[in-house]
């Protein structure tokens, strides 16, 4: 850093001049000062402290600086010329230290002792250093200044690993400039969401996408721990799940403070920010302040554009022509070439609120618009801004949207055609040659005639020509072309998968593994999900569509599973949860009856049952001691009997040919030997299965999904039955001679119903929908099917089969079960738990 | 410990986004703490208001968590059940800062039917 050095103006000041001494160089305490001499240039004698040893420059702009994309000298607001033409006395390199109200002067770390008429604060924000073990090692920077830069781009010169702490708006623009200086980025952030402040959960996932396709990785949910360095300098971080990632740079971006030391030590009042009113002015008449340090109505702001109005506010008091500052709408565009990302206001949603989204796969875009009582309220665009502003214009105006708002979404273009605001009026006066689905290449006329042709739902729409039938985002226009060429007779499809979607479970299946989909936030985008991050309907099927598509390679989310498959066992009314140990075809023995009673004792358990699928099931065990239970049962050589699951429940065995006096063939051991190789799939829905050692049928195996039947000549299967609501019988789906030949159909047919089925149907309407026959065909029509569709089962299932309960004993997701803390609340206190 | 308005339940990662986690308050009614998918934070008492549901289980989803018990959906803004249901279950005020979780000391003590609450955004 310099030496610090004043520099006086040309012209000397004037006798009679109010002075005025601005703490901060920066962009606010230049503005300020800028807007002042527009009104009055000869009112003040001006002196500006600047911590920084340069000229203000625009801070904002060090992003490109950084990416290469500008020079230093491009940045500079204002040049030493603006300082000597106004008379200003810029103090640089030397830091105010402390503010003397009585004398009204301030001093700083030279000596210089500076009297004032007006102070003004304007030392803007400190980078948050997060105070973890390393952070000030050699190597650990922030993203504030220029000398921030410099260090970086020292850094990038030899290459090497960087990691960036924050995924905000800074931080990935840091990111950005270090990736394209050719060192290898990390970005480490908290929160699950990149730029969560600004951005949703599916622009989020859409950022992530394009940031890793340009070669960084992303760590989300990522605490860091510690940075590790060695002989006092980084070598890199560690993540509290012990994940080390190597650096030779780590940039704290991780959020800013405002900086209000000074005033503070002042005696002046301070909360978040330094607290002023709507003329900027603090507690002390004398003294204003601007900027990123201060709060206004509660608000602390970190970005540029309220920025200016505090400054004309300022202004305008400090000439005496006072106007007031009501505070800033902002928004937020992210600096990274190539990436359009717009976002303003509260997109948070909230009581009263409606979204209209708007997704485009094919050209990656997301559009987001919040309305409140017709008023936009908050907005996310992704890969398409064009109307960022004009949105951001409406909202600022709070502008009654209730005429135009069918096709806000659209775009200005579009909303403000007059008549077309009507999407269907809209439609109808499109030429004939309009352009409908762009995916298909098909054109009002075709849509029209294929409609006029006698296809009147969706379905046959897609199926006759087309249109819609590949992305899907047309499907709004074909339903209006459907409306405006029918009138009323338009029939209703196949129901949508859910609210948030006008997709059905089968086109949402098929797309999944046509398009290659592996995510959940993946599909809602390619598949133009009208909800930011789904319901409670769609997200437990898609986490099972997408596990069942891509076996051993998706990663099951849990925050998409019911309660039950959370926690491994079945809540109940009282919020206690039953635990179910498996019992391999029903049958047990004293070592695992001896664990069971020592459990229902040592837990108090209010009730044991024997269930209908011949197993026990221990009642009332807290969320807390579940994994306690389930360690005792799995020492006695028990596991998840997957009670709670969509997934194969129970095989109910008879006793058959080993003790039975009609017993035909072994459908004990057959029982078990089916629940080994099922056991611990997850289905669209519970499975049940049952072997009855002959046509007596005590296991009652023709009311279960699938069902075995022995006879003296082999094996008769049975599926579809249920014995729920709507008690339906088995079909029988062929005979067999081998038990060999029993597991593989058994094996082929679960995984054509894991396939094939929609989430939440049980086998017996599976059948009823698709048909018998259908299912024969799936299966017969082709010799190696069977074979195939088994292959496919039993390698799916070596991913499934591990104990759940084993896992959750040794520990794994203790958040599950624990809770946060115990409060005691006389006093409100609290205790860890 | 720390005292004034504000009860620090500590940091915002002990709960993953999408989830919530409990909080028993001796001799009151047991808390649930949640973490949106977007990063907001909210609390409100464990107990859906058809039939005492423990929402901490429900998938999150939106601003909105469906009780495990019958599905009913609740604003985790306002406590209140949306759509074709009436009820409302009590909002605790909570804010984030820098990092650590804080709920209002005396909506703690004394769970009680009153005001929405307000949901905060993690620094």
């Amino acid at each position: 850093m310099n030496a610090p050095m004043s520099i006086k103006g040309r012209s000397s000041p004037a006798r009679g001049r109010e002075r005025l001494v601005v703490i901060g160089n920066g962009m606010a305490g230049c503005r300020a000062v800028e807007e002042i001499l527009a009104r009055a240039p000869d009112r003040y004698d001006i002196t500006i402290f600047g911590a920084e040893p340069r000229v203000n420059y625009n801070r904002i702009m060090l992003s490109p600086v950084l990416a290469g994309e500008k020079r230093f000298e491009e940045i500079v607001i204002n040049p030493q010329e603006w300082y000597d033409d106004n008379a200003i006395t810029l103090v640089w390199g030397d830091r105010v230290d402390y503010i003397d109200r009585e004398h009204k002067s301030v001093v700083a770390r030279s000596g210089r002792v500076e009297p004032y008429d007006r102070l003004l604060i304007a030392t803007g924000s400190d980078p948050f250093i997060i105070p973890v073990p390393g952070h000030d090692l050699d190597g650990v920077v922030t993203f504030r200044d220029l000398d921030d830069v410099d260090r970086m781009l020292a850094a990038a010169e030899t290459g090497g690993d960087a990691v960036v702490i924050g995924g905000g708006l800074l931080g990935l623009e840091a990111a950005h400039g270090l990736s394209l200086r050719g060192m290898k980025v990390t970005v480490v952030h908290l929160m699950p969401t990149l730029m969560e402040r600004q951005l949703d959960e599916a622009a989020g996932w859409l950022l992530r996408k394009e940031l890793e396709g340009r070669g960084q990785t992303i760590l989300t949910g990522a605490n860091t721990k510690h940075i590790h360095g060695v002989d006092g300098r980084v070598v890199g971080i560690e993540l509290e799940d012990g994940t080390r990632v190597k650096a030779d740079i780590v940039v704290m971006a991780a959020g800013i403070r405002p900086a209000t030391g000074l005033a503070k030590a002042a005696g002046l009042d301070v909360e978040r920010g330094i607290l002023v009113d709507d003329h900027m002015v603090t507690s002390d008449p004398a003294i204003l302040a601007v900027g990123e340090c201060v709060q206004h109505r509660g608000l602390c702001y970190g970005l540029v554009a309220p920025l200016w109005d505090m400054c004309r506010s300022l202004a305008d008091f400090a000439t005496d022509a006072p106007t007031g500052y009501s505070g800033s709408v902002t928004s937020t565009k992210l600096k990274v070439s190539g990436i359009d990302l717009f976002s303003a206001g509260d997109f948070s949603g909230g009581e009263g609120c409606e979204d209209i989204v708007l997704r485009d796969a094919s050209r990656g875009i997301y559009k987001r618009i919040v309305l409140k009582d017709d008023r936009i309220v908050g907005t996310v665009l992704y890969g398409d801004t064009a109307d960022g502003n004009w949105y951001f214009d409406l909202m600022r105006r709070q502008e009654d949207l209730s005429d135009i708002r069918e096709g806000l979404i659209f775009g200005q273009a579009f909303a403000s055609g007059g008549a077309l605001a009507d999407p269907s009026a809209a439609v109808a006066a499109l030429s004939d040659d309009a352009e409908i689905c762009g995916c298909n290449g098909v054109s009002k006329g075709t849509v029209v005639k294929c409609i006029e042709g006698g296809a009147h739902s969706l379905d046959a729409v897609r199926a006759g020509c087309k249109a819609s039938a590949s992305c899907g985002s047309c499907t709004g226009l074909v339903e209006s072309l459907l409306s405006v060429t029918l009138g009323g007779d338009v029939e209703s499809g196949p129901k949508a998968m859910c609210k948030c979607t006008s997709f059905t479970h089968g086109d949402v299946r098929r797309q999944i593994v046509e398009k290659g989909l592996r995510e959940i936030p993946q599909v809602m985008q390619e598949l133009h999900w009208s909800t930011p991050d789904g319901c409670a309907s769609c997200r437990p099927a898609l986490n099972y569509y997408l596990l069942c598509a891509w076996p051993g390679e998706y990663v099951d989310d849990q925050k998409s599973r019911f309660v039950n498959e959370r926690m491994h066992a079945n809540i109940q009314k009282d919020g206690t949860y039953s635990v179910v140990p498996r019992m391999w075809g029903g049958i047990t023995n004293p070592r695992e009856l001896r664990a069971i009673a020592d459990v229902v004792e040592k837990y108090d358990a209010p009730m044991v049952k024997v269930t209908g699928g011949q197993r026990l099931d221990i009642f009332g065990i807290r969320k807390e001691d579940l994994p306690a239970v389930w360690a005792d049962l799995n020492a006695a050589g028990m596991v998840s009997g997957h009670a709670y699951g969509k997934s194969l429940r129970t095989v109910k065995t008879c006793v058959g040919s080993e003790w039975c006096r009609f017993g035909t063939q072994d459908s004990t051991g057959l029982g078990v030997q089916i629940e080994r190789m099922t056991w611990g799939s997850w289905m669209p829905h519970k499975f049940k299965i049952a072997v009855s050692g002959c046509p007596r049928n005590c296991a009652e195996a023709t009311i279960k999904d699938f069902g075995v039947v022995c006879v003296d000549s082999g094996y008769e299967l049975h599926v579809g039955g249920n014995g729920g609501i709507k008690v339906r019988a088995t079909d029988l789906l062929c005979k067999v001679e081998s038990e060999r030949e029993a597991l593989d159909h058994c094996a082929a047919f679960i995984q054509l119903y894991r396939e094939e089925a929609y989430y939440l149907e049980r086998t017996a309407p599976w059948i009823e929908r698709v048909g018998l026959d259908h299912v024969k065909e799936r299966l017969f029509s082709d010799p190696d099917t069977v074979a195939q569709l088994a292959a496919r089962f039993r390698f799916s299932q070596t991913f499934m089969q591990d104990d759940p309960w084993a896992r959750r004993a040794a520990g794994e997701r203790s958040d599950l079960h624990s809770h946060i803390a115990t409060v005691r609340p006389v006093a409100a206190e609290m205790e860890k738990a | 410990m720390m005292f004034g308005d504000w009860l620090d339940i500590g940091p915002v990662t002990q709960i993953e986004a999408g989830t919530a986690r409990t909080l028993p308050v001796q001799g009151g009614e047991e808390i649930a703490v949640f973490h949106t998918m977007r990063g907001e934070f909210f609390a409100l008492v464990n107990a859906c208001p058809h039939r005492k549901g423990p929402l901490s289980q429900g998938i999150v989803h939106g601003d909105v968590v469906t009780c495990p018990l019958h599905n009913w959906t609740i604003s985790l803004r306002s406590g209140n059940a949306l759509g074709s249901d009436e009820g409302c279950v009590p909002s605790i005020p909570l804010k984030v800062d820098a990092g650590r979780i804080y709920l209002k000391r005396s909506a703690v003590v004394a769970p009680r039917a009153g005001p929405a609450g307000t949901g905060a955004r993690a620094a």
